[in-house]
């Protein structure tokens, strides 16, 4: 059954220097509060997933907490560059990290491939495309049955998973709603799991198909009132677009970055 | 029909008539994201557009940022998670078009997202791939959109990110299950389609008080034009106010929102 913990709890008992943690939430349902959490409590040496790192990796590979990063799509959708993951990989600061690319699919289906306990993912992808040769977790396997070649790619088997959700019940029962993005398959994926949520209710109101992740499939719930923003959580609060737009200037420059990392993350406990 | 337009504006249009209502189009974010809703309240009411967060059959009211926004979450006609996007609906065969846009692009119409410069010492890193490796071979067909300029046209891209036709035009050749490829090329100065034979991007169709010069300037290889050469079609009235109300509604809707603090 999971476990009710205050997040600063949550993270301190589960997360360790030099976990690989899969944070996800796809574009929706960021775990921010979470991953500011991270940030307080200095973690370091962590092997971070995730298909978009988006602000939240950003500010966790600025703060010092990656060593290395394995993504997908590392922008700031709709605005431009992830700045410290940029400054991270051309110019080492705050030091160097190793990083991993793949595309969407093949990043969907590692962790598909990893909650259904398989040891790899096999899709058709990758066709004429050079990130193969940049990365060794990329291979190409034969259809016993065709004879077709497809792609092959790791599942991905995170120490801890951390997701947010709109809403627990008070035995456990996680609701997420909206895009659902991969938060049940990293969940299910990882050894351990930590999922943050809006609030907790008597009842879910979960419809029959709705996608529920069971008291026992999660190991701790920390609720985390507004723990999505600046992105959002469907039928609480919008996506803060302006705040995306802005974190481009904050981002740029180290010192802008740390001033906002004082101000926004170190000086504000978690709730 | 004469109307003053910019030419953003033009190659908004012109990708937007790329479209028809009877497509499925898995939409890129940006560009190719304007361009798709523009054919959808225009000439398109019935085009489904599939964005990778899952939503499908989406009729946003105002653009997204971000490839998630809660929009279009709310207008679609079901979401659906990554895995299965991806999986089912795109690698399964369900798409009949990309729209993709790219930083750089090539005589052989492949992309690059992923960096400038060497992969382990870049000059410039960019996002990566995204959805865009996979959309580019498993939809039926791949229009792209981007703006035209010597540093987006090379001859050769750094890095594939997505496949166009490959290094040397025939990547596509003989292997089972793969989509035609990209079949138009729309930018803010011509139409772009890949030669039948060489599959090299060849010009078209000019747009209004476009000249050869100008393409050739803003092309990084000795770009060839099409024995009949077309002149693109001037956007409308109603294609230039449908599309500077969808703008105006965006950027008001994105700028509208809490700022500064988390």
């Amino acid at each position: 059954m999971a476990e009710f913990l205050s997040l600063q709890e949550a993270v301190s008992k589960h997360i360790n220097n030099g976990d690989t943690v899969a944070m996800e939430g796809f574009t929706h349902l960021i775990p921010f509060a979470a991953g500011h959490e991270i940030i307080r409590q200095e973690k370091r040496d962590l092997t971070l997933i995730r298909m978009t790192p988006d602000l939240i990796y950003d500010q966790m590979i600025g703060a010092g907490c990656a060593k290395k990063l394995i993504f997908s799509w590392g922008g700031n959708p709709g605005v431009g560059s992830l700045h410290r993951l940029r400054d991270a990989v051309e110019k080492g600061w705050p030091h160097q990290i190793e990083i991993l690319e793949h595309s969407h699919a093949a990043m969907a289906n590692a962790y598909e491939a990893g909650a259904a306990g398989l040891p790899l993912a096999v899709l058709r992808g990758y066709v004429g495309s050079d990130l193969p040769k940049v990365n060794d977790q990329i291979k190409f396997i034969e259809c016993p049955f065709t004879g077709e070649r497809l792609a092959a790619v790791p599942s991905v088997r995170p120490d801890v998973a951390v997701i947010h959700a709109q809403r627990a019940d008070r035995k456990g029962n996680v609701l997420i709603e909206g895009i659902v993005g991969i938060q049940k398959e990293v969940v299910l994926a990882a050894k351990r799991s930590i999922v943050t949520v809006e609030e907790i209710v008597d009842d879910l109101g979960a419809s029959v198909n709705a996608c529920v992740l069971p008291s026992w499939a999660v190991t701790a719930i920390a609720e985390a009132p507004k723990g999505a923003a600046p992105s959002y959580a469907l039928g609480y609060y919008d996506r803060d677009n302006a705040f995306y737009k802005d974190w481009d200037g904050i981002a740029r420059d180290r010192d802008t970055f740390q001033a906002w990392l004082q101000d926004n993350v170190f000086e504000k406990g978690a709730a | 029909m004469s109307f003053e337009f910019t030419s953003s504006e033009m190659m908004s249009v012109t990708a937007a008539r790329a479209l028809t209502n009877d497509m499925t189009c898995f939409v890129g974010i940006g560009l190719p994201s304007e361009a798709a809703n523009l054919a959808r309240l225009t000439h398109a009411p019935d085009v489904t557009l599939i964005y990778e967060s899952g939503t499908l059959q989406t009729k946003p009211d105002v653009l997204p940022l971000s490839i998630g926004d809660g929009e279009l979450c709310e207008s679609a006609l079901t979401t659906v998670s990554v895995p299965e996007m991806f999986r089912y609906w795109l690698q399964g065969g369900h798409i009949s078009v990309g729209f993709l846009g790219t930083a750089q692009i090539d005589r052989y119409a492949n992309l690059n997202t992923t960096l400038i410069g060497d992969y382990r010492e870049p000059k410039v890193r960019l996002p990566g791939g995204g959805g865009a490796p996979e959309i580019a071979t498993n939809a039926k067909e791949v229009f792209i959109t981007v703006k035209h300029s010597k540093r987006t046209f090379v001859k050769d891209v750094d890095f594939v990110t997505t496949v166009g036709f490959g290094r040397d035009g025939k990547a596509r050749d003989n292997v089972p299950n793969i989509g035609r490829g990209p079949t138009v090329v729309i930018t803010d100065l011509c139409i772009l389609k890949p030669d039948p034979e060489t599959k090299e991007l060849v010009v078209t169709s000019l747009h209004p008080n476009v000249t050869r010069e100008a393409v050739i300037e803003a092309t990084g290889w000795e770009i060839r034009f099409a024995d009949q050469l077309e002149t693109t079609p001037e956007p409308t009235t109603r294609e230039l106010e449908v599309l500077r109300d969808l703008k105006a509604r965006t950027s008001a809707h994105h700028s509208s929102t809490q700022s500064g603090q988390q």
